[in-house]
């Protein structure tokens, strides 16, 4: 082990003390809203280090499991055109669309290309010139700036075979949409680590001034998670503070915010559980709608098809834990799965599934 | 007209075919079975039992840091007699060749087969030979074929697994997975690091005289990485299977590249590593054999085998919490989330 | 929802940098992170540099936890509604 990840390991058996300690016989239920927080939390299987009166849910913090079923299709209908390259996050490869994946058009003949960066759909788009690249944009605040990157570069370079479907959506709005149902009593917000690298914390205010819940942006190595939760325990009152301070400011990174600002507008978005919500999705905004996959090309996703019994629209309104869904584990499991909170490896299910607590 | 590439012709069974066999394959592989060019090689019998595998070889690109499909059949076929603890006695290899490959580079990679078979003590007594049209084959298969003399009279199987067994592992993981995606060039990431492709059977071979027939199970994690090893051991044996995560050796460009595109490395496929499932009474003197190998110097005991949560796997972490391995879905994808 | 890795500069030319971590390197884009230099340590995600990454600040973060585990351990020995 290196230096770091031996203060690490004694740090994590002292916090968890110092939370049951804190907690005492009170009931906490505490919400993360970050897929990546879903994972670290399973992986680490941090849960066990957990005093039984803090519940942790998640909440809808998997841009995958969010992306509405409309979406989904309309990203296979454009795989489906044949002079398109469709590239993509690892991430949507398998996601059920209503009625095939990705992959599953992959095999029958659509150029799908899986790429670590937007930045690489651009090069493809370059070395390429007969094929119209598509990216499919998914993901939040951290991964928005990254896309609005490479359509400047393509705009700079003269790519002009490329394009981008955004699904892109932002974070704060849904979590007011969340408070506002009033379905499930929150009592403090986990705060997703990298998105405020971009936002920065200043924006979940909002969170404490209006709701009266506070929250604490986190990072994701075992010991931040329950340095946050040690610090949402002891609040005083609802506060927004940083945990996450090595990469984390309040006024979050400027650069970032202005190229999303350049590039993307604000629009409403549908989220899968949530339905749409105002204000909560990004649109390529008019100056870089030469870059817009919707207006380049014209497809037919057709009717969206929702699988039946799927729960996760509640899972991931942090109403039921993925157990309580009668899919669970019977007819949803990660090798068939039929919601995305099941295929996608940081969807609530998933995580459950996948790293289990043992009996004993 | 170029005699420097691959020809239909030379698939075609006439003279350029039989110019192909002697130049190129006789020329690396020669040995007195193979040189006598016969359909099929006669080979004494050993007195013990026979184990014969056979694998194919699709790999892109054929040559990467570390090793190249060459090199990966011949010890790809070697490991897997291993696991039946058996002697290589013999291999053979069939190739399909794509049109329009260069005759330097099928030289190359018969070089390579020629001195890894020599690493295992083996030789490539019989083979076969087709061209097929540009554009298939992806430049190259090979499918090795593989017999072996078993050279224990116990049973080396998961019935044999018993609650108490140490799992022992050879070495770090990941590393072919992980040099064969940077030589694939899709993500654009350089790793220094190679991939570990080697024949085991002298390190199995090391391993069971130090451990006799308390040596219960060998697998090499392939395909599906150690996690479906030990899923697979736990499912066949009946037993669960607990592994300590902390003591599984993982080389840092690994870990750093399974951080980086969100890869699990206990998934990914390894070439020259072998699972040891060992009685507890040998355990010791396993391990201490295997780390006076060459390749077995990061050996180390990672878990055992209990009754607690029979056909289950369960990986301790460093914080003292548990979790479940389960058998790897399908393709490997990196994620941004 | 984001896998973030921090890796340290080793080159800058024009926009991209060359980012290293344990033998990974490979390139990121500076856009998001104009300021940055050779030798800063940063989070890169999807092909993006989006925060340098303080030395400082880890150490601070974890003498803060530190104080926070202290701190646990001690509030239990007072009264409850102190």
């Amino acid at each position: 082990m290196t230096e770091r990840e031996l203060q690490a390991a004694a740090l994590v058996p002292r916090l968890a003390a110092a939370l049951a300690q804190a907690a005492g016989d009170r009931s906490f239920t505490f919400m993360e809203v970050c897929g990546t927080h879903t994972m670290a939390i399973a992986r680490y299987g941090l849960r066990q280090l957990l005093p039984p009166g803090i519940r942790l849910v998640s909440g809808p913090g998997c841009p995958v499991c969010v992306t509405a079923m409309r979406d989904l299709d309309t990203v296979v209908a454009m795989a489906r055109l044949p002079q398109v390259t469709l590239c993509t996050f690892g991430d949507l490869v398998r996601v059920p669309a209503s009625r095939t994946t990705l992959a599953a058009e992959r095999a029958a003949g659509a150029d799908v290309r899986v790429v670590y960066s937007a930045l690489d759909a651009v090069q493809i788009a370059a070395d390429e010139p007969r094929r119209q690249v598509v990216f499919a944009g998914i993901g939040f605040e951290t991964t928005a700036p990254t896309v609005a990157a490479a359509l400047l570069t393509a705009r700079e370079k003269g790519v002009a075979n490329f394009s981008v479907l955004s699904m892109h959506k932002t974070m704060p709005a849904p979590l007011r949409a969340l408070l506002d149902a009033g379905e499930t009593s929150i009592d403090g917000f986990i705060l997703p680590g990298h998105v405020c690298v971009i936002t920065g914390s200043d924006i979940y205010r909002f969170l404490a001034d209006d709701y009266g819940v506070g929250g604490v942006v986190a990072g994701f190595e075992p010991q931040d998670v329950l340095g946050a939760l040690l610090a949402l325990v002891g609040q005083q009152r609802p506060e927004i503070t940083i945990e996450y301070t090595r990469a984390v400011r309040p006024e979050g990174n400027r650069v970032a915010q202005q190229i999303i600002e350049e590039v993307f507008d604000p629009c409403e978005a549908d989220w899968r559980g949530l339905g749409v919500i105002p204000g909560s999705g990004l649109k390529l905004a008019p100056a870089c709608s030469g870059f817009d996959a919707q207006a380049r090309f014209t497809v037919d996703p057709g009717e969206p098809r929702e699988p039946a019994g799927c729960r996760c629209g509640e899972v991931l309104r942090g109403l039921v834990d993925p157990p309580d869904c009668a899919l669970f584990g019977r007819r949803c499991t990660p090798e068939d799965p039929i919601g995305a909170c099941m295929v996608s490896s940081e969807g609530s299910c998933a995580a459950y599934y996948r790293y289990q607590d043992l009996d004993g | 007209m170029t005699d420097d590439r691959i020809l239909i012709g030379h698939g075609s069974g006439g003279k350029l075919y039989r110019d192909l066999v002697r130049d190129v394959f006789v020329a690396a592989f020669s040995n007195s079975v193979l040189d006598r060019l016969d359909d099929a090689a006669a080979l004494a019998s050993p007195s013990g039992r026979v184990a014969i595998t056979t694998d194919a070889h699709v790999v892109q690109p054929l040559e990467f840091p570390g090793g190249d499909i060459g090199r990966l059949s011949v010890s790809g076929t070697v490991n897997d007699l291993a696991t039946a603890a058996a002697r290589p006695l013999a291999l053979a290899a069939a190739f399909i060749i794509e049109e329009g490959f260069l005759l330097a580079d099928l030289r190359r990679l018969c070089a390579s087969m020629a001195r890894t078979a020599q690493e295992a003590a083996v030789h490539i007594v019989t083979g076969d030979t087709k061209v097929v049209q540009r554009g298939l084959a992806d430049g190259l298969y090979i499918t090795t074929t593989g017999v072996g003399e078993i050279v224990v009279d116990h049973d080396v199987s998961a019935a044999a697994v018993r609650v108490g067994d140490a799992v022992l592992l050879s070495g770090s993981i990941g590393d072919h997975s992980a040099a064969v995606l940077a030589a694939r060039g899709e993500f654009h990431f350089d790793l220094a690091l190679q991939s570990d492709c080697a024949p085991l059977w002298s390190l199995v071979e090391g391993a069971l005289a130090a451990g006799g027939t308390a040596v219960r199970f060998l697998r090499d994690p392939t395909r599906g990485g150690l996690t479906a090893v030990l899923a697979e051991l736990a499912e066949s044996a009946g037993l669960g299977v607990e592994v300590e995560e902390e003591a599984v050796p993982v080389a840092p460009p690994v870990r750093a590249l399974c951080e980086l595109l969100g890869y699990d490395p206990f998934v990914l496929a390894n070439e020259g590593k072998m699972v040891l499932v060992v009685g507890p009474e040998k355990a010791d003197d396993v391990l201490a054999a295997l780390r006076r190998h060459p390749l077995g110097a990061q050996a180390a005991r990672i878990g055992e085998v209990t009754s607690a949560h029979p056909r289950r796997v369960a990986l301790r972490t460093a914080f003292g919490t548990r979790r479940v391995l389960d058998m790897p879905i399908g393709e490997l994808l990196p994620r941004i989330c | 929802m984001c896998l973030a890795i921090p890796m340290r500069i080793t080159a800058i030319d024009g926009k991209m940098a060359t980012v290293e971590l344990d033998g990974l390197s490979q390139r990121a884009s500076l856009m998001l992170l104009p300021s940055a230099s050779v030798g800063d340590y940063v989070l890169v995600h999807a092909g993006c540099a989006i925060a340098v990454l303080s030395e400082e600040d880890a150490q601070e973060t974890y003498d803060l936890l530190n104080e926070i585990a202290a701190f646990g351990a001690e509030s239990s020995e007072t009264e409850p509604d102190d």
